[in-house]
């Protein structure tokens, strides 16, 4: 990538009791991080529909971050767990439709830790500007035949992209 | 119908103003985003002027969508809609963006942070127009409670609240309350009498107009939710008729067969095969243990039967379900001792000699098996030397890593009665000594002053291989003294390992039961650490004691009474509100593939067999929206989180890098 | 089951007691071992206090070494195993240490990369692998009233190890209970026997060897158990000194896990090393085994 200031755009889904208090916590006490994640509430971690996801991408994202509460301390019992599952197959989605799985990443935020997350904000800022920007919507207008062919691949993977309890 | 948006931008002084061209957003929002009618900033939107603006604009300009751009909705939502309220505007019409703690508070540039505030902004705006109006219902609270866990926690909750006139099912699992307190001699710091100052609330307990009290019972289920739960509990078979039953105790007396106590007697003493835990046990209904009778191991025997003046044993008596009613639940199911073995270096199990605190504690109860003389295994020898080995799992990354916080002082107040009772030498292992209570650290002072030796460090071994004459025939403790910087060995006769206070093995269980998490430890988790220490994050259920972690007598006492103070709140205000943020099913399109039915964490969503089709019973779900997302028909919407709001709302947050919306992929 | 072998230096020579015990054992019970091609010495301790890379390096060799077809490493010497394992674990640890070593490999035309080989003590390999039903199926002498003091030593126990508890083993004793012996669960069994102090200072090390023999003794121990060479010798070679030195009469032999696994099996003595050891087993091994079993 030449460009020296590339500036991603991050959409962050954060859930309400865990994460996103972890970000209260984080502005209360100060600790900065990178501008570049915009936040999107949601109840749970589990409340994220991989398509949330891949519209953001498709809209022109350059990454998301999901962040739920911990492995056992969720709010709604263990719906994160649902998450971990569906992120995991999302992973291979967007492996199979050409697209770093790296922009996208499952982070665990108590809501003690201010710190963590926004170090893990940091980390995938970071990280995504090394990949560069993934400039999705514009290839497609190019060609329009690549969101048809998208389109294809979520419906072809719409199951596989359920979880089962 | 195009709505009118206000958008109100708030400088809260400088903490947002300071890093966010708080003017510019406003403005800009007013000019570029659509269907916005108002856009305001002010210097702080939370003031009671900034709130009537707010309402003016509602009344004056016919607002129908509210976004503030503020702080947390966490801090301020419940402000704001109350506002909304005020002018007569549905309350969930609102939307809150945290342009402080997640922008102003976190960021360096202005530049940059003004942008970030203009697309959360923009999102806010995009998605407020897709809110529903919500109506928050209200149910009835039935002022009967379930306290589980008839401990010192569980009987405390239990007396307040059946003084103040309210009807309480105390669940016992064992045959008789009293928890572990029941099994304790002293008490610290004081010294009093643990069964002195237990059984009178026992009785207490046991004879209390507003009590039902359920031992030997087991929790099966809970329905429902705050203010109307319903609760299945298991009595399992008693073998005595408990309303025939007077308690005289022949049938014990009579009792041919003798077995080892391993639980009130921590395996130190022997019960019969029909029993009461202990003689004051509440009820006096003893239980008879097929597993040890002889008469449901050989068919012979029925000793007590034939001696029963009331004819109250009943062999063939059979578990029996029961369902409780109940407005709120309180859990005290309290705590288990860590199993020493699990360090075998301590030689628990393997060197008689070693004693956990349990079995310590019935050594020196005068009513207990060696009628409180302190002695060893043999049963006669009296130690000359003890050692209290501290931090037994506590404190160990290889066990628990948390401090058990008791067992400082239970272990003063074991060195204590060495000295009292024997002319033993005692010595303390401890890494720190916690005494930060009430009148501890001057029980730690006094005995220092009583010639209690402290040894700061941890042990690594206890062993019988002695090294020198004077180790001969004693346990030897290979421990660090870290204040004297060397190695040092030290033989004594006994040892008391000051095993960690472990949650109850099944607590995760029963929290899935009630519908409330544990921490990583496995203690519940209260609703907020500090501010919040007895409620859960589900309505209704409370927690007391040592459940929600290591307690002490005091802080158990404290926060079962606090609890049923909270319960008191909820009788007495009759109503509870249930947030309307819940999901739906659009029964007409649901193809009845039963996907959502078990991802529910709350069994909210139930299958209607004739129809082919599921559907969400409202009191149940807690609106966490795992269902929405995984419908693959996507006919499940969530009030107030629909895939539309989210939809809008992620478009708006891109509203920089968006391109036209025609080739946008659609989600759902 | 198929692993490749490294049997140290010390079997090939001192105790190759336990390198043919654990050649007989092994067979009997189907497992597969082949012995490492042109393997190298461990290095033992005193490679690591003179230079840790080349110690490392050294350890490593054996580990690049072992052909793709086997991914497991059985080593019977407790001081091999623990050393193959570290070094496996400090290159996974730090990629920095890796290329170092790696290009030290590099000048012999090899490369190792951690992970690729699972490093198993013989006495993980026997206890979980053949694991209990294997070993009382095929247990054709049980090893009844003879009292064994499993002796563990202090490098196969510690954090690393991956198969037992760290402070107090109990693997072999369990071991020897499914061959129907009377275990020892005797205090010092994880405690040091000196390994080399023999060599620096007599008088610490006979009292590390005094304590253990006491110990088995005092818990009426007919036989001592090692499954560590170094341990084997200094309690064996070392015990009429030890005699000498605190005027006492231990007359207790010391043997290696293997041969006493091979005598149950049925194995013939002389075909698992008996004999080979100084302070004489027959005797005990004939009274307990064979007095009143009628053989």
């Amino acid at each position: 990538m030449s460009q020296t200031n590339f500036e991603p755009k991050i959409v962050g889904f954060l859930c309400n009791w865990c994460s996103y208090r972890a970000a209260d916590l984080a502005g209360i006490a100060r600790i900065t991080h990178a501008p570049n994640v915009r936040i999107v509430r949601v109840m749970c971690s589990g409340r994220v529909d991989p398509t949330f996801v891949l519209k953001a991408l498709s809209l022109g994202a350059d990454g998301v971050m999901i962040a739920g509460c911990h492995p056992g301390e969720c709010h709604y019992v263990d719906q994160n767990y649902k998450a971990m599952r569906r992120y995991h197959l999302l992973k291979h989605t967007l492996h199979a439709m050409g697209v770093e799985p790296d922009r996208v990443r499952l982070v665990w935020a108590s809501a003690a830790e201010g710190q963590q997350l926004a170090e893990a904000i940091d980390g995938l800022v970071a990280d995504v500007k090394k990949l560069g920007p993934l400039g999705w919507s514009q290839n497609w207008e190019e060609n329009g035949e690549r969101l048809h062919a998208l389109e294809e691949i979520i419906n072809e993977h719409a199951e596989a992209m359920e979880v089962h309890a | 119908m195009a709505e009118k948006v206000g958008v109100y931008v708030c400088h809260c002084g400088s903490n947002i103003a300071g890093k966010v061209n708080v003017e510019e957003v406003a403005k800009w929002a007013g000019e570029n985003l659509q269907d916005v009618a108002v856009s305001r900033d002010y210097k702080f939107m939370c003031s009671s002027l900034g709130q009537k603006m707010i309402e003016d604009d509602i009344r004056g300009e016919g607002l129908t969508r509210v976004v503030v751009a503020a702080c947390s909705p966490h801090l301020h939502e419940k402000t704001f809609r109350r506002a909304c309220t005020n002018a007569g505007l549905n309350p969930y019409l609102l939307d809150m963006t945290n342009i402080r703690e997640h922008c102003s508070w976190v960021h360096r540039d202005m530049d940059s942070a003004t942008l970030k505030a203009k697309s959360l902004v923009s999102a806010a705006v995009s998605r407020v127009k897709f809110q529903e109006p919500l109506e928050p219902t209200y149910v009835d609270v039935n002022p009967a409670t379930l306290v589980i866990g008839g401990g010192i926690a569980g009987l405390q909750a239990t007396l307040e609240l059946a003084d103040a006139g309210y009807h309480v099912y105390l669940v016992e699992r064992s045959p008789s309350i009293g928890g572990h307190m029941a099994q304790f001699d002293k008490t610290f710091p004081t010294l009093d009498c643990s069964a002195c100052i237990l059984t009178p609330k026992m009785s207490e307990a046991g004879q209390h107009e507003n009590v039902t009290l359920l031992t030997y019972s087991e929790i099966e289920s809970v329905k429902g939710s705050v203010g109307n739960f319903e609760v299945k509990v298991r009595k399992k078979a008693r073998r005595v008729d408990y309303d025939a039953c007077t308690g005289c105790g022949i049938c014990i007396e009579k009792c041919p067969r003798k077995v080892v106590d391993t639980e009130f007697e921590a395996g130190l003493g022997f019960r019969k095969a029909i029993y009461t835990p202990f003689p004051q046990a509440v009820p006096r209904v003893p239980v008879i243990d097929a597993d040890s009778c002889i008469w449901f191991q050989r068919q012979k025997c029925r000793a007590c039967e034939k001696l029963c003046p009331t004819d109250a044993i009943k062999f063939d008596q059979e578990d029996e379900t029961l369902t409780l009613n109940v407005g709120n639940i309180i859990l005290a199911t309290g705590w288990k001792p860590f199993e020493c073995r699990d360090i075998p270096q301590y030689g628990y199990g393997r060197l008689a000699n070693v004693y956990t605190s349990l079995e310590f504690e019935r050594l020196c109860n005068a009513a207990g098996p060696t009628n409180g003389k302190i002695v060893l295994r043999d049963g006669k020898t009296e130690p000359q030397s003890v050692a209290i080995i501290h931090c037994v799992g506590s404190r160990d990354v290889r066990h628990n890593e948390y401090c058990s916080g008791i067992c400082c002082m239970a272990s003063l107040k074991f060195g204590h009665l060495v000295l009292e009772k024997t002319k033993a030498n005692v010595y303390s292992f401890y890494i720190d000594m916690r005494t930060n209570q009430k009148g501890y650290e001057e029980f730690y002072q006094r005995l220092l002053e009583e010639g209690m030796h402290f040894v700061r460090g941890k042990v690594s071994e206890i062993t019988d291989a002695a090294r020198m004459p004077n180790e001969q025939g004693k346990l030897i403790i290979q421990c660090e003294d870290t204040l004297m910087g060397r190695q040092r060995r030290i033989p004594v006769d006994m040892v008391v390992l000051m095993g960690a206070l472990e949650p109850q093995s099944d607590a995760k269980e029963m929290g899935l039961k009630c519908g409330i998490s544990c921490s990583m430890q496995g203690f519940f988790t209260e609703r907020h650490p500090k501010l919040d220490p007895v409620a859960t994050m589900t309505d209704g259920i409370f927690v007391a004691g040592a459940c929600q972690g290591p307690k002490d007598i005091p802080a158990s006492v404290a926060q079962g009474a606090a609890a049923a103070a909270r319960v008191q709140g909820m009788i007495t205000k009759g109503k509870v509100m249930v947030e309307p943020v819940v999901a739906k099913i659009n029964e007409e399109a649901c193809s009845g593939c039963r996907i959502c039915n078990n991802i529910c964490p709350y069994n909210a969503i139930e299958y209607d067999a004739e129809r082919g089709v599921s559907h969400i019973i409202t009191a149940l779900c807690k609106g966490c929206g795992t269902c929405v997302s995984a419908c693959p028909a996507s006919v499940i919407s969530g009030a107030h989180f629909s895939d539309q709001q989210i939809d809008a709302e992620i478009e708006g947050v891109l509203w920089d890098v968006i391109r036209p919306k025609s080739a946008v992929v659609s989600a759902n | 089951m198929k692993y490749a072998y490294y049997p140290g230096c010390s079997l090939e020579s001192g105790s190759a007691a336990y390198d043919v015990s654990v050649r007989a054992v092994m067979q009997c019970l189907g497992a597969q071992l082949d012995e490492l091609d042109d393997w190298n010495c461990c290095g033992a301790t005193e490679y690591f206090t003179q230079h840790e890379l080349v110690a490392l390096s050294v350890i490593a060799r054996n580990l690049a070494l072992v052909d793709k077809q086997y991914d497991q490493l059985v080593a019977p010497c407790a001081a091999c195993f623990l050393n193959l394992k570290k070094t496996d674990k400090l290159m996974a640890d730090d990629p920095k240490l890796k290329a170092h070593v790696n290009e030290a490999l590099g000048a012999g035309g090899l490369s190792y990369k951690p992970g690729t080989v699972r490093v198993r003590h013989l006495l993980d390999v026997l206890y979980t692998d053949i694991g209990e039903n294997k070993l009382r199926q095929m247990t054709k002498r049980p090893l009844a009233g003879l009292r064994i003091a499993p002796y563990y030593g202090c490098q196969v126990v510690r954090p690393l190890n991956g198969f037992d508890n760290t402070e107090y083993p109990m693997k072999m004793d369990e071991l020897f209970t499914w061959l129907g012996a009377e275990v020892v669960d005797y205090p010092v069994k994880a405690h040091c026997c000196g390994g080399h102090m023999t060599q620096i200072s007599e008088p610490q090390a006979f009292e590390l060897i005094r304590r253990l023999l006491q110990s088995a003794q005092d818990y009426k121990a007919d036989v001592i158990v090692c499954i560590c060479p170094m341990c084997q010798l200094n309690l064996d070679a070392y015990q009429s000194r030890v005699n000498s030195e605190f005027d006492k009469s231990f007359n207790l032999p010391v043997l290696f896990l293997t041969q006493l696994v091979g005598i149950a099996l049925g194995l013939d003595w002389k075909k698992v090393g008996i004999g080979k050891e100084i302070v004489s087993a027959e005797p005990v091994l004939r009274q307990r085994l064979l007095s009143g079993a009628g053989a």
